[in-house]
This record gives structure tokens, C-alpha cells and sequence, in this order.
């Protein structure tokens, strides 16, 4: 895919530079208030099937697993914490069970400090995760990493009850 | 007379807010526009009159005295007679009435105008001293491209350059990031503008992040960082065509580029299992070289001027740190930072004898620089999250993002950090500004 750049002439008109939207695949959102919740709470599950076509038993796990797709950190840290070692085992037992499944992990910081720096950290981040994935059986072939440093924020503000919610890892999978 | 002199410019700094982000005309222009407001005071600024320029309307955007006045106002050595208080308008030395502008304060007085000779139009100038009436500069300059304030910039640098010993920085630009929107939708704009703020327009733009801009030695292009397949790849663009080479899309992280002194390599991060190193990407031949192999993050190479040398963030001793690497020894990286737990992202002033930094000094992250030579640390800036300094090329000023309130605004300090200016953004948040090479000439 070849993609496009922005002239500085073919943008006179900001509103109508759509040309220059590269594709974006947002991952499920993350639940609110997941950090309170512990990202791990299971919900409606079956709401999803509401549709015309029942969905098949490898789609409601992925369903399933909507709740259960993301790792909070600790300040500076890149420990995967206690309560969130069920999402990294839901995960895994879902990666080990449909070995066609791809997983991408997005590391990411709160925004203290300086941006590249963050970088490193977002991806120590996922390649913990990626590693303790890894220990439960997930082929390595089945995992990529990506690390958005401070620069793809869960939620606005600039507090701690926000970048609770900004240092974490998420898993996306493949559509 | 001091006294009276910081007085003069003390009140001068402390209550003009003016605005410099006017709609701009033209294309490609960028409406993440930024906002000069001076929020502290420059206590020992030197008065100085710029009178409205003959041959032109006063006002608007292409009012040459008012650029004239904005830049050495912005520079934070000079405080600009309020207009509304110049009681004559001379364009002419022979016009000035020096006693009137000394009962004025004004140490000096810069008067000019716009000549239009067989099509083509440039700008004369003087500049005295009003104690002694002494001719100090006089010089005329060509209207670059039609451009009115280029012509003015041009003119605050070489009267900056008159008064200071300094050559003047006003005549270069700045680059920066500019995040609109509510997470997680947010627009990512790549923006260069004048260094005052205006002509802002937008390099590149994405649904994804852009971070990281970095100027090439002859100011013609610049490296960036931008995630718009999803993953991390650097990109070198030529500013006056918009064309643009992916020059690093390796698996992994691909980070922090910074142009050698000569302009061929690129320091840039990549990782491999997560491990972030540095490496030297030779733009001709694309052959890559490792510089640094510790477990550790090892990012944000900066060069040393010479080219001899980089310097770089590592958390190698478990906390961020900067190290400097010499390129032409295979040593092990000397640690250059020990005064606070967390320092990165350094860069070297123009002249190789300052490091400017991030520190986090008393709780917040703020922006120090250290003499190379005696290893000695200053804290320049009081906020909470002050990052990615950039020096101005005459090394007299660093541009860096500052976030208060919850807004992302650039910010001014002196080299010496005796003063302090913000460049709020009109819309969304800047980061990441990065100031240009001095323009070719």
C-alpha cells in the first residue's frame, strides 16, 4: 500500500484533506473505569449475538474476552500486576485454542516524561506481557508488538486517576 | 539609569500580551496557529524604539517595525517602545530628534522604509544610539519572495546581532507536533512555522501519531517519526516539494532520528525483542551501523556537533539517565548526568559546550542544561511537565513543550534562563518543537 503524503499546496482547504487518512482499525475500547474494575470484570457477553447469524464458538470467545483486553501498570513500572495475570490467562487460553488468532500487543506510558523515552517503556511493556504470554503456551508467531509510548492516551487529563488509566497494555486482535 | 531601565522593561514584558496568530493567507496553511504571550517579566531588557517604516500602511500582518519590535521583544533582551507613545514617525536618520527619544528611555532607535526601485522592493534601515546619536548599522535589505517579514526578520537579526555580538535567530523556523481531538480520535499534524509563530502549515497530518521532528543541517528537510501503518517508521521529507523517502520500517520500534552534523546518517533507535538501541543509518548507502548493545532503553541520540560524538537516554543504571558514546573508540558509554533520577533527552548546544536536557528536579520534569565542562547542572524552568528542548542555532534561546492547566503549549527560555515566554497553541496541544538550522544564504 503505497500511502499518500501531504503537499504543502494540496492543503489549502484543511477540512477536505481526507486523502491523507490512513486507515484506522480502532481496538475495542477500553471498558470505563477499568482500572477500578480491575479490566477483568466479565459483562454481557451474549449481547453480541443479538444479530441474524448466531455467532460461532471462537467469536463469543473473543467476545468474551472484550473485558478482559487490557493490563494496567504501575508508575514507571513494567510489572504485570497481580489482579491482571486473568486477562494475560484468558488471552493465552484463547491464542492456544484458535492458533489462527493474531494478537497485537499496544504498550503504552502516561505522559510524564520525555516522548521517546516513553516509547521504550510502552514497549517494555508489551514484550512483558508478550513474554508471559509466551510462558502459557502462545506460539510466537501469533503475537506482534507495537509500542505508542505517551502518544495514544485511553483517556484526557492530566492527574493520576488518568494516567492510571493511560499505562497499560492492550490486546488487539485481528478482525 | 539601570534601575530605570529594568523598570521600563520590566513593565514593558509584563503587561503587553499580543497576539501573533493572525488568519494567515496562502496555501497550505496550517490553522494550529501559535500565540506569543509573555508571562514573566524581563527585568534588565534593553529599551529600544522601532519606529513604523516608511513606504508602507501600519498595521497588519506585513508591518515591518512591528515584526522588527516582536522579534527582539520575543528574544527577551529588549523591550520595544509602545507605539502609541512615539511622538514623531521619522523614516530617515536625518529626520531623528534624538532628545525626544531620550526623554522616551529608549537606548536605541531603529527607523526605516520600503523602496520600490524598477519593480523590485527592499527595505533601508538605521540603527543609533540616542544617548550619543552615534550611526550604528545601516544597511538595505531585499524583499525575499515578495515577503514583507522575511525582510523584517532579517532586519531584527542584524540589529540583534548589532546590540548583542549574537548573530540574531529570527530568520529560521520551528517544527512541531499538534494533537487535536479527544482521545482515542485525535488528528496528528506535522506543522513548521516562522519562528515567531506565523506562516504555520502543515508538513504531514494522520489519524495516528506523529512524534519527533528533526531538521536536517541545511534546513531543507525533516525526519519524523509517524505511525500511520500502524507501526512506528521513520520518514525524510523535502519541505519545498512535500517529497518524502520511508528511510527505517524495520520490525519493532523504529525512534528518536537525528541528523548527523553532515547531513548523510541518521542516529536513529530500533529494537529488536523489545531491546531499543542506537544505530547510525547512512542515508545513501541505507548500511547500518550499532552504536550501542545494553539490555537497557538506549534512545534519543543527540550529536555532538563535531560528529565525533553522540549523546544519549539510557536506563542501563535502572533509572533514565544520559550517556555519551565517542563514535570514534569502541569504549564503553561514559555517564554524563548524575544530579537527579531522571534525565533524557539531551541535545547539544550549537557551540558543543552545553547540554540541554530533561530533569526531573523536586517532582516535576523541567528543562536543565549543563556545561559540558564543569558537569554542572541548572534548572531553567519551573513547571510540571516541561520536555524535548530544542536550542535556537545562535544557542541563545531553547524552545520547548510545556503543559499547564491541561494545556500543551510551546515555551521560550533564555540559554542563561532568565526569561520565559509561552507560545500558546489556539487549538489542541504542541509538543515536540524542534528549532531549525540558520537559513542558507
Amino acid at each position: 500500500m503505497k500511502f499518500t503524503h501531504v503537499l504543502a499546496v494540496a492543503l489549502v482547504a484543511l477540512g477536505l484533506a481526507a486523502c491523507t487518512k490512513p486507515k484506522q482499525t480502532k481496538p475495542s475500547e477500553p471498558p470505563p473505569a477499568a482500572a477500578e474494575t480491575g479490566g477483568a470484570s466479565t459483562t454481557g457477553v451474549g449481547e453480541a449475538a443479538t444479530g441474524s447469524k448466531p455467532l460461532t464458538a471462537q467469536q463469543q470467545a473473543l467476545a468474551a474476552l472484550r473485558t478482559k483486553n487490557i493490563v494496567y501498570f504501575d508508575y514507571n513500572s513494567s510489572e504485570i500486576p497481580q489482579e491482571y495475570l486473568a486477562v494475560v490467562t484468558a488471552n493465552a487460553a484463547y491464542l492456544v485454542k484458535y492458533p489462527t488468532a493474531r494478537l497485537r500487543l499496544e504498550g503504552n506510558t502516561d505522559e510524564r516524561g520525555s516522548p521517546e523515552y516513553n516509547i521504550g517503556l510502552g514497549e517494555r511493556r508489551a514484550q512483558t506481557v508478550r513474554r508471559a504470554m509466551l510462558a502459557k503456551g502462545v506460539a510466537d508467531g501469533q503475537m506482534t508488538t507495537v509500542s505508542y509510548g505517551e502518544e495514544r492516551p485511553a483517556v484526557a487529563g492530566h492527574d493520576e486517576a488518568a494516567y492510571a488509566q493511560n499505562r497499560r497494555v492492550e490486546f488487539v486482535y485481528a478482525q | 539609569m539601570q534601575a530605570m531601565t529594568g523598570w521600563l522593561g520590566w513593565r514593558a514584558a509584563r503587561f503587553v500580551i499580543f497576539s501573533l496568530g493572525l488568519a494567515l493567507a496562502g496555501t497550505g496553511a496550517s490553522h494550529a496557529q501559535l500565540r506569543l504571550d509573555i508571562t514573566e517579566g524581563v527585568r534588565d531588557a534593553v529599551p529600544i524604539a522601532v519606529v513604523p517604516f516608511g513606504g508602507q500602511a501600519e498595521g497588519g500582518t506585513n508591518d515591518i517595525a512591528a515584526v522588527v519590535a516582536g522579534d527582539l521583544r520575543l528574544s527577551g533582551r529588549f523591550a520595544p517602545l509602545d507605539r502609541k507613545d512615539m511622538v514623531a514617525r521619522p523614516t530617515i536618520g536625518s529626520e531623528i530628534r534624538f532628545p525626544d527619544w531620550r526623554l522616551l528611555k529608549s537606548d536605541y532607535i531603529v527607523v526605516g522604509r520600503a523602496v520600490t526601485e524598477r519593480g523590485a522592493t527592499s527595505v533601508a534601515f538605521e540603527l543609533f544610539n540616542v544617548q550619543t546619536g552615534e550611526l550604528l548599522l545601516a544597511e538595505t535589505v531585499p524583499v525575499p519572495g515578495q515577503s514583507m517579514r522575511a525582510a523584517a526578520h532579517r532586519i531584527a537579526d542584524l540589529v540583534f546581532e548589532r546590540l548583542t555580538g549574537i548573530p540574531g535567530a529570527f530568520s529560521t523556523r520551528i517544527a512541531y507536533v499538534s494533537v487535536e481531538g479527544t482521545p482515542p480520535s485525535r488528528r496528528y499534524r506535522l506543522v513548521v512555522s516562522d519562528a515567531d509563530g506565523f506562516n504555520a502549515r502543515n508538513v504531514t497530518e494522520s489519524n495516528e501519531p506523529i512524534m519527533s521532528p528533526a531538521w536536517s543541517p541545511d534546513g531543507k528537510d525533516l525526519a519524523y517519526v509517524s505511525f500511520e501503518t500502524r507501526t512506528s517508521a521513520i520518514y525524510v521529507q523535502r519541505l519545498a516539494t512535500g517529497e518524502r523517502r520511508r528511510v527505517s520500517a524495520r520490525a519493532g520500534i523504529n525512534g528518536a532520528p537525528a541528523f548527523s552534523p553532515d547531513g548523510r546518517r541518521l542516529a536513529i533507535t530500533l529494537s529488536r525483542d523489545g531491546n531499543l538501541d542506537i544505530y547510525i543509518l547512512d542515508l545513501a548507502t541505507q548500511a547500518l551501523t550499532r552504536v550501542t548493545s545494553d539490555e537497557a532503553i538506549d534512545t534519543e541520540a543527540a550529536w555532538s556537533p563535531d560528529g565525533d560524538s553522540i549523546y544519549f537516554t539510557s536506563d542501563r543504571a535502572g533509572n533514565a539517565q544520559i550517556y555519551r558514546v565517542d563514535l570514534a573508540v569502541a569504549k564503553e558509554a561514559e555517564r554524563v548526568t548524575f544530579t537527579n533520577s531522571y534525565n533524557a533527552r539531551p541535545r547539544v548546544s550549537p557551540n558543543g559546550e552545553e547540554l540541554a536536557m530533561v530533569t526531573l528536579d523536586r517532582g516535576g520534569y523541567r528543562i536543565g542544561v549543563m556545561d559540558l565542562k564543569s558537569r554542572t547542572l541548572r534548572v531553567l524552568t519551573d513547571g510540571q511537565q516541561d520536555e524535548s528542548p530544542s536550542f535556537a542555532p545562535n544557542g541563545a534561546t531553547i524552545i520547548f513543550a510545556s503543559e499547564s492547566r491541561g494545556n500543551g503549549d510551546l515555551a521560550l527560555v533564555s540559554s542563561d534562563g532568565r526569561y520565559q515566554e509561552r507560545l500558546r497553541s489556539d487549538s489542541g496541544d504542541v509538543r515536540e518543537p524542534a528549532w531549525s538550522p540558520y537559513p542558507a544564504r
